[in-house]
């Protein structure tokens, strides 16, 4: 159990400064995710609060005690990396325990632990192997693995699953899925690049941009009432449509945002008319392109399989209170007067 | 995976059988082309001076006379005669203490030497491997002692070393450290160790860079994963570091190891005519060229060659040394 206090953290390599004052609370037990665009800073934090860089200014406490000047054992933290980061000569045992030999404790608690995080990964019967000798799924449970064995606080996970493949990355995020529960009492921080990954498992997501905090919220709140342009586009897929000029004016506002599900065809006359340019068909639902004479086409959700052909024209309709609106800096204009979605 | 796609297009009806043994046939050709410009030069350089040597050192050959040298069996490497009064004499290389002696001087000063650099090397990429400002500029300049030609850095240090005139001699004098001058590179306690700090000098960034190479290739996040771990970096060393550059320590010492079973130029420059120094290239050369013994020279240098064939392959099936790098 611990409770994460960052305060104004800063970061700089020479002169160029990464992390650009964060402040932020994760709460004991948390499923955080940071998430933003690559060069953003969201590695760089996962490995200040790791204790793997050193932070420039600022503080980092956990459950109140200031942890800045701590190595990263001494935190409690334990690290899942992108790469892996296997120890290539040692077995999967070694792997998973050679932390554990040094840190004083008796031979059969260390061996029960090992055991035990390894039946809970499937991992038995690979022991005995090299790293060398696993799939890359495989490799990437060891990784976890070696991470449950130290019975961290804190557990940290920098891009988990950007090595695996599409199939083996949906197994694997219902894994971790199911490891935050079974691990209720660990806060774990998640950094990726993939807003889908961020969706899926966040309590909450931290949405990072050049160094700065954009916006914090769970998922629904970050999806529903994005506080900003970029979190607006950055969280959900396909991302939201954006109008400005002659569309945004009736609505005050310099820019203004709809999701592709809540446009609505009309068969009469709606707000607006456009020509299909290109339609994505998935099976369960469909994507319509529209050419409306905005700068980008207007990407429309139709249930099920469309039939419009290109070329063909149709009327449109935002559903209403679903029309998010920003002013020139691109901060969004409250009230973001949001219902669900119909 | 060529191998096996080629087993089955054998397996195939005839017909296409056949043009897979034309393409083999056609691979085998193209081999022998480009391997044959390599086998004539190593015949020609290498091949034929080894063959003669081996020839010369089963004859009476002379310097003078290399024409017209006689078939003598092994007599330059073992014979005796027995005297009436029954007393056997044994004559030839093998029975001679000033090659055994050789032999000695150069598994001494190879076993020192080798080992005194892998630890310098290994410790001068350990510091070349961090980052630091000017990392660059110190990677090239430890570079210079092996740049030099040896015949250059020995007659360097010959001067340092020199008893009357040496900087070595006058430092250390200075210091209080000596009380009169030390013929460093004459005296037959010191003959050895001068010899053995100079290669030391020449070749411990040879070592180094060949340790150092090995090291970039360990990837940096397993180095992160232990810091989590909280192993201490000692343990590290031993632990990660030096498994995983085994196999290029392994390479780096074979390299060495043949390089100073064949001492020569550095001695012959820097203590010449000193049996505390002489290894075996230095006794080969002068019974080739100086006491007109050739023959005999040629069988010392054969002796030579298959004491470091033998080594080699000794270490190699020791070590188990793979030298793709895998373990």
């Amino acid at each position: 159990m611990a409770e994460i206090q960052l305060r104004d953290i800063r970061k700089s390599f020479g002169a160029y400064e990464v992390i650009k004052g964060v402040s932020m609370d994760i709460r004991a037990g948390e499923f955080m995710v940071f998430v933003g665009p690559s060069g953003c800073g969201k590695s760089t934090l996962l490995r200040l609060i790791a204790g793997l860089e050193e932070i420039t200014s600022g503080t980092l406490s956990f459950d109140g005690r200031v942890v800045n000047q701590l190595t990263p054992p001494k935190r409690g933290i334990a690290m899942v990396f992108q790469s892996y980061a296997l120890y290539p000569h040692m077995t999967v045992f070694e792997n998973m325990a050679f932390g554990m030999q040094l840190a004083g404790r008796d031979k059969a608690q260390w061996k029960e632990r090992v055991e035990a995080a390894a039946a809970m990964l499937q991992l038995t019967p690979y022991l005995q192997r090299l790293p060398r000798q696993l799939s890359g799924g495989q490799r990437q449970r060891v990784a976890i693995g070696r991470a449950i064995v130290r019975d961290p606080k804190v557990f940290l996970f920098d891009e988990p699953l950007s090595n695996l493949d599409a199939a083996l990355r949906v197994a694997t995020r219902l894994e971790i899925a199911k490891l935050h529960r079974s691990m209720h009492k660990t806060t774990m921080i998640y950094v990726t690049h993939d807003q889908v990954e961020a969706m899926t498992l966040a309590d909450r997501i931290c949405v990072l941009r050049d160094g700065l905090v954009e916006q914090i919220g769970t998922p629904l709140e970050l999806y529903e009432n994005p506080n900003s342009l970029f979190v607006a586009g950055f969280i959900g897929s396909p991302k939201m449509n954006f109008l400005s000029g002659d569309f945004s004016r009736p609505y005050d506002a310099h820019t203004i945002g709809i999701r592709a599900e809540h446009i609505a065809i009309t068969p009469h006359e709606g707000h607006w008319a456009g020509t299909v340019v290109h339609s994505e068909i998935l099976g369960s639902d469909s994507y319509v392109y529209l050419d409306v004479g905005s700068a980008e086409p207007l990407i429309v959700r139709e249930n099920g399989v469309s039939g419009h052909q290109p070329g063909q024209r149709l009327q449109i309709t935002p559903m209403e209170g679903c029309v998010h609106r920003f002013d020139m800096a691109g901060r969004a204009i409250a009230p973001a007067k949001i219902r669900g979605a119909a | 995976m060529t191998e096996l796609s080629l087993e089955s297009a054998s397996t195939v009806p005839a017909a296409r059988g056949a043009i897979g043994s034309d393409l083999r046939m056609q691979r085998v050709r193209s081999a022998w082309i480009f391997l044959a410009p390599t086998l004539f030069m190593l015949a020609v350089v290498a091949g034929w001076p080894l063959t003669r040597t081996i020839y010369f050192s089963f004859t009476n050959a002379s310097l003078t006379n290399l024409s017209g040298a006689e078939f003598v069996g092994l007599k330059n490497y073992l014979s005796w005669v027995t005297l009436k009064s029954g007393r056997t004499i044994f004559s030839g290389l093998l029975a001679d203490p000033a090659w055994w002696g050789a032999v000695w001087n150069t598994l001494k000063f190879t076993l020192i030497s080798v080992s005194v650099e892998t630890a310098l090397g290994l410790i001068v990429a350990l510091v070349l491997n961090a980052q630091f400002p000017g990392r660059g500029l110190v990677r090239a300049a430890i570079l210079i002692p092996w740049a030099i030609p040896t015949i250059v850095s020995a007659k360097m240090w010959a001067w340092m070393l020199n008893d009357q005139f040496g900087i070595l001699n006058d430092i250390l004098l200075g210091l209080g450290l000596i009380s009169q001058k030390i013929a460093w590179t004459a005296s037959p306690d010191t003959a050895m160790i001068a010899v053995l700090v100079v290669d030391v000098w020449k070749t411990t960034p040879f070592m180094a860079l060949l340790i150092l190479a090995g090291l970039q290739m360990v990837p940096g996040d397993i180095y992160e994963a232990a810091r989590i771990d909280g192993i201490h970096p000692v343990r590290v060393f031993w632990r990660l570091t030096l498994p995983l550059i085994r196999p290029a320590l392994m390479v780096a010492i074979i390299f060495r190891m043949l390089d100073s079973l064949r001492i020569f130029d550095l001695i012959y420059v820097l203590t010449p005519n000193n049996a505390q120094t002489r290894t075996m290239s230095v006794l080969a050369r002068e019974n080739l060229f100086e006491f007109d013994k050739f023959a005999y020279g040629a069988a010392a240098s054969t002796m030579l060659f298959l004491i470091i064939a033998t080594i080699t392959v000794l270490y190699m099936w020791f070590g188990r040394v793979n030298l793709e790098g895998e373990r």
